[in-house]
């Protein structure tokens, strides 16, 4: 996984509540057995109508997210984080993400930044006053930055620590190889398993 | 302090707990399916990994399988390859696997508790969100992303971070002719599609104590829709009853064993939720989806409800936004709604109950003229039990189509779909834009509801069948 320290780029607002993981990525791009590739998907739906804001020129090769509340609701597909990857996103940010979302995109390095719904607005009104305004998503000083803006916001202590230093959860877990081991000797017969021993 | 059900399922799977860090937790029984497995295991083979225990995980074949001549080749090169791709994930890692064709092959969710591994007071997780299906056990169920599919496949364990707790207490006593479908529809409009964040649902009270286990599931499986982690019920003697003599439940001294351990799986007295909500079963009616989200659904009595109505700001621009999309205008009342295709299967509506339920309605009936209506079990066992009862046959006496399990035209990622346009009333879980084929209409309703709204071509309940029986017996003598 690719670390994440602070990111500047441009960004596109997306005035759109209780956006969900079909809307993000349709469920025929599920077909799909790599994780790249998912790019043209995003948002397949709304990317036929010219005036969608990603089809907007003065939006091109953004690389923030400026969602309304209640980002990716819906199914847990991981498909609609490499979705938003591919096409370029770095970071997301919203009032509010739907759980697995939130987490499947902090697994994957794409940050998921909650601010207040106050200063969701202030940042939609200024990238469409100014398309070509820089928003700075800074992890270590948990702060976002654009014109006449800046935001602090909060996540958690341990998301935070493997995205700074790009940490893949497997490794980490499997540091803790004897716990398991002593777990699993002391797990009950009764316990299910699928196949015959 | 006393502790909830949730917490004790939690507190007895942590392999490992320090102080700033995520709870390391063990999971009992992992379920596979095709769509969200190809790159969890694409990345063990990239690392060098191996399943780490095989023997707590199972595959199956279900979003992508075809419902009819399912002997053929899949006609789609897409889905044929995610399925071939899962075949041969499974054969090089060891997995046991259910594919197309196969007794057990089914809906994983439907799979799971009829095999008898979904048990109380363990973890489930599989790569779908209904996976809070088997919650109805009293176990701790939830989906999970591909990334942390691959975590478990690797290390039988996840990283997770701490949950909150929600009392749903449902007091009172079902009315006639509502279901348990309608229950949960009415929870999730009534706590919203995000109320459930963060927490873990327990569904508890009088009305609760009294479903079935496959009413419980339907319960538990439409959690996610409320936008909870999990949903759980605690397990009681229904639960014991349905589970004994199934495939993989514990036998002899084992099965004593574990029900000692199940009965302790109880809130305590004294625990507290960090909230409660309180539902009066006896207030419910027959409830249907208008909207594109399942808490935007209303007694099918009402009328479309008017945006404007609204005071929040961003509901009401969902709502109107939902209407355009439905092509539904605020007033018009429910029932006059018209459909052009039926649903009954899904893992929230697709067990032999539902299917007994939608037959006994459409026994000695004709779906409408110009309305489709699909039958599809959940499972390959839920089809042959229905077969040997006789059920496929009233289903297709009266005009509707008995097909293959599986999902179906749940997400329509098989051939069967909505066209642009159509609307359906479906006994699914979701009635996103798109969901069920690009363009198409969905209102979720119970298997009852829509037996009846296949009679009648209308939303409709199985009352308003012997309403209209009981005019045309007065009237057809009459003119003659
Ligand atoms: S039946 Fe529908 S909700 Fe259930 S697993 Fe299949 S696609 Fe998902």
């Amino acid at each position: 996984m690719e670390a994440f320290t602070t990111h500047t780029g441009r960004a596109v607002p997306l005035r759109r509540s209780n956006v969900d993981t079909d809307q993000i990525i349709p469920a025929h791009w599920l077909k799909k057995v790599t994780r790249d590739g998912f790019e043209d998907g995003l948002f397949e739906a709304w990317r036929k109508d010219p005036e969608f804001v990603l089809n907007q020129e003065r939006y091109k090769g953004a690389t923030v997210l400026v969602a309304g509340p209640d980002f990716g609701t819906g199914s847990s597909r991981e498909h609609a984080v490499w979705a938003l990857q591919n096409y370029g996103f770095k970071a997301v940010i919203s009032s509010r993400f739907a759980d697995i979302f939130r987490g499947n995109s902090l697994k994957n390095g794409l940050l998921t930044v909650v601010l207040p719904q106050e200063t969701v607005d202030r940042l939609q009104q200024l990238l469409e006053a100014d398309p070509t305004a820089e928003v700075t998503v800074d992890l270590v000083g948990r702060q976002v930055r654009a014109e006449g803006i800046s935001a602090g916001f909060e996540l958690d202590e341990n998301a935070r620590w493997r995205l700074l230093e790009g940490l893949d959860d497997i490794s980490l877990t499997l540091r803790e190889e004897s716990s398991i081991v002593e777990y699993e000797a002391n797990r009950p017969p009764f316990k299910p398993r699928t196949l015959d021993v | 302090m006393g502790r909830t059900l949730a917490e004790k399922v939690w507190d007895d799977h942590v392999v490992r707990r320090a102080e700033g860090e995520p709870d390391l937790l063990f999971i009992d029984l992992h379920l596979l399916h095709e769509v969200t497995s190809p790159q969890a295991f694409d990345g063990l083979r990239k690392a060098g990994r191996q399943v780490r225990r095989t023997d707590l995980t199972i595959a199956t074949e279900d979003h992508n399988t075809p419902t009819l001549d399912i002997d053929k080749p899949i006609a789609d090169p897409v889905s044929r390859t995610q399925l071939e791709t899962l075949r041969k994930n499974c054969a090089e890692f060891g997995v046991r696997l259910h594919p197309l064709g196969d007794v057990e092959q089914g809906v994983v969710h439907v799979v799971g508790p009829q095999l008898g591994l979904t048990q109380p007071g363990t973890t489930v997780v599989c790569g779908d969100s209904h996976t809070s299906t088997h919650g109805a056990f009293g176990a701790l169920a939830f989906g999970i992303g591909t990334s942390q599919v691959e975590h478990v496949l690797a290390t039988q364990t996840l990283p997770l971070a701490p949950f909150k707790t929600m009392a749903i207490t449902v007091d009172g006593e079902l009315p006639e002719g509502v279901t348990a479908k309608d229950l949960i529809l009415a929870i999730i409009a009534r706590i919203g599609t995000g109320g459930g964040q963060g927490y873990v649902l327990e569904y508890r009270g009088p009305a609760i104590e009294k479903l079935s286990m496959e009413a419980r599931m339907t319960i538990c499986n439409m959690s996610i829709e409320a936008g909870a982690r999990a949903g759980m019920i605690a397990p009681d003697r229904t639960t014991f009853d349905y589970l004994q003599g199934r495939d993989h439940a514990p036998q002899g001294q084992e099965w004593d064993a574990a029900v000692a351990y199940w009965e302790t799986l109880r809130t305590d007295e004294d625990a507290v939720f960090d909230a409660e909500v309180h539902i009066d079963a006896s207030s419910l009616a027959p409830f249907v989806t208008w909207g594109t989200n399942p808490g935007q659904g209303a007694p099918l009595s009402a009328s479309v409800p008017d945006p404007a109505s609204y005071e929040d700001a961003s509901e009401r621009h969902a709502a109107e936004k939902a209407l355009e999309y439905m092509g539904l205008t605020a007033g018009q009342p429910l029932r006059d709604i018209t459909v052009d295709t039926v649903f009954v299967g899904s893992c929230t509506n697709g067990r032999i109950e539902d299917l007994r339920s939608a037959a006994q309605i459409l026994e000695g009936r004709k779906v409408a003229d110009g309305v489709r209506m699909l039958i599809v079990p959940g499972s390959v066992r839920v089809s042959l039990e229905a077969v040997a009862e006789g059920l496929d046959k009233v289903f297709t006496a009266a005009g509707a189509e008995w097909r293959h399990a599986g999902c179906s035209m749940c997400l329509g990622m098989n051939p069967d779909q909505l066209a642009p346009g159509e609307r359906s009333a479906s006994t699914s879980n979701r009635n996103f834009e798109g969901r069920q084929g690009k363009g198409g209409r969905t209102h979720l309703v119970s298997p009852q509801v829509a037996a009846a709204t296949a009679v009648l071509g209308h939303l409709a309940s199985p009352a308003d069948l012997t309403a209209t029986a009981g005019q045309s017996d007065v009237a057809t003598p009459a003119g003659v």
